[in-house]
């Protein structure tokens, strides 16, 4: 690959492997980020997520394969990679005997050209808590903190990982707001998530990984059209007698199949014919449907289907 | 610099905010400097009890500061994922312990001052070599930041915690800080002065008693300390808990 592109490249990454003992956490990780994308990391926990991004972003040296990150490697280009980067750790990294904005003024003063703190806090409405010791802010609120500290150093590239894991659905949306805003400025920003609605919402493009190997990589709506398989998808009451149902519709009985309580897949061509056959008999049983989908999956269960197999 | 400036002012704040930071530091050395100069529990064979004490407690404080202070609070950062977050900032791992190191040393300085002043209300007369045996408190302070980290940087924050607080009270009582060495039994006695509060206590108190020297055994013990523990720290600290 020429040079001129690979500087086009926020993150790139080829062959990464990393061991702990006799388990792989990664195991030949090839990934390439462009600059200025949003990009999700999906997987099943101990999928490698964690490893991956804890190796973008200098805690861990690889086993093996190639690191670059902003151009630099991590491991020995730490010094002028750190300033350009920024970073929201799973869990925290809040000291508790400190209050919000002193923690921000704090970071303020690592970079050259910070963000103004109190505006900082304005952006995640932590201005009523500018004061409240750490220990005392909700799960939430501390979350918000771990944030607002990554954007202080106005970061090329923002590490987020599980940025919502606690937040209640405002601040969530909030965040969503916040990251689109990130990409709106240029930022590339690299998440993790366990929400299939956030990778959705957010991600330009995403890579689900499963035991430290990626099995699915695009768009949301390249990896769910991958997925697709023409089958038919419809919510309700769970417990409809699936049977009696795939009589009705002239289909085999291993047709149609509850795969969740209430969510039903019934593999045949998705038909006009099919359709109103299939909501006809609901009306007659007195069942109201609650969703009904043909032909795309969604995220989660395309997700769920390439991940499956780790839990056996 | 401008980094490693606002995280000492940082950890200056938040010692001063821990209330059992400042319990060890300041209140028991000077609880124990006017106890012991006031009730005359000890009976110093030669010379004035305040001669014999103020080295000691000078160790104590060293010890309390470099050793119990530094290590719980670093002990626990590390729990709470501080270091590890600081980690990736601009300051870096080398400006977060060029700050612990200045914050360690501004408290060791208002600790002497304090008992200085305390020392001489209480008829202490410097005598003797006053820059060798600052010279002796930084190397103590070496020692005990070294064995602070090790512990800090290898057990839980709880285990450490209880490590720290433990190696102080039983680092006094072997210590020779508030009573003389001789008056432990023979074996401990022996135990006590190859560890580095005796020598430390003791190597202070050859260079500042009025008719004392110091003492080549105890230095050698203390330096010994001062060389190994700080890189037995480095080589095994871990950063995050996890």
């Amino acid at each position: 690959m020429p040079d001129s592109h690979r500087s086009e490249l926020a993150v790139a990454t080829r062959g990464l492997r990393k061991r702990y003992g006799d388990r792989t956490a990664v195991a030949g990780l090839t990934l390439e980020i462009q600059a200025g994308e949003v990009f999700g990391l999906l997987g099943p926990n101990g999928a490698g997520k964690t490893t991956t991004v804890e190796i973008l972003e200098g805690y861990r040296t690889a086993d093996a394969g190639e690191v670059r990150v902003l151009g630099l490697d991590p491991m020995t280009d730490g010094a002028a990679l750190r300033p350009r980067i920024g970073v929201m750790l799973q869990d925290g990294g809040l000291h508790p005997g400190v209050r919000p904005l002193e923690m921000l003024r704090l970071f303020a003063a690592f970079y050259d050209d910070p963000r103004d703190p109190e505006e900082l806090l304005d952006l995640v409405s932590l201005r009523d808590s500018a004061r409240t010791l750490v220990r005392r802010l909700s799960g939430g609120q501390a979350q918000r903190l771990s944030l607002a500290l990554a954007l202080v150093g106005r970061p090329e590239l923002v590490f987020l990982d599980e940025p919502t894991a606690g937040m209640d659905p405002r601040a969530r949306a909030a965040t969503w707001q916040l990251v689109r805003g990130l990409r709106d400025a240029g930022v590339t920003v690299l998440l993790t998530t366990h929400h299939m609605d956030e990778a959705e919402q957010l991600c330009d493009r995403l890579a689900i990984i499963d035991r430290g190997r990626i099995v699915a990589l695009g768009t949301p709506v390249e990896v769910t059209r991958a997925g697709a398989d023409g089958t038919v998808r419809f919510t309700a009451v769970p417990g409809v007698d699936v049977v009696a149902l795939a009589a009705a519709l002239d289909l085999p009985a291993a047709a149609v199949s509850e795969e969740r309580p209430g969510h039903y897949a019934l593999a045949g061509p998705a038909t006009p014919e099919l359709l109103a056959d299939l909501t006809a008999w609901l009306r007659d049983k007195g069942i109201s449907l609650t969703e009904l989908r043909t032909a795309r999956a969604t995220l989660e269960e395309v997700f769920l289907r390439l991940t499956e197999e780790g839990d056996s | 610099m401008r980094a490693v400036a606002a995280q000492t002012r940082l950890e200056l704040v938040l010692t001063l905010r821990r209330g059992e930071s400042l319990l060890v530091t300041l209140v028991i050395p000077l609880g124990i400097l006017v106890f012991f100069a006031k009730v005359d529990a000890v009976q110093v064979s030669d010379g004035l009890a305040i001669d014999f004490l103020v080295p000691g407690v000078l160790s104590l404080a060293v010890m309390s500061s470099a050793m119990v202070s530094l290590g719980i609070a670093t002990g626990f950062e590390r729990r709470y994922g501080v270091l590890k977050r600081l980690g990736s900032t601009p300051l870096g791992r080398s400006g977060l312990l060029a700050a612990k190191t200045a914050n360690v040393l501004v408290l060791l300085a208002i600790q002497l001052t304090l008992i200085v002043a305390v020392a001489v209300a209480l008829g202490w007369e410097p005598s003797g070599g006053l820059v060798p045996a600052a010279a002796l408190l930084l190397i103590g302070t070496v020692a005990f930041a070294g064995i602070g980290m090790l512990m800090a940087g290898t057990l839980r924050a709880e285990a450490n915690l209880a490590a720290a607080n433990g190696l102080f009270l039983l680092l006094l009582f072997l210590g020779g800080m508030a009573y003389p060495l001789d008056r432990l039994p023979a074996g401990l006695e022996a135990i006590a002065r190859l560890l580095p509060a005796a020598a430390l206590a003791e190597c202070v108190r050859g260079v500042l008693e009025p008719a004392g020297q110091l003492p080549g055994g105890e230095l050698v013990v203390l330096l010994c300390w001062a060389v190994g523990l700080p890189i037995l720290a480095a080589r095994k600290f871990r950063w995050d808990e996890a």
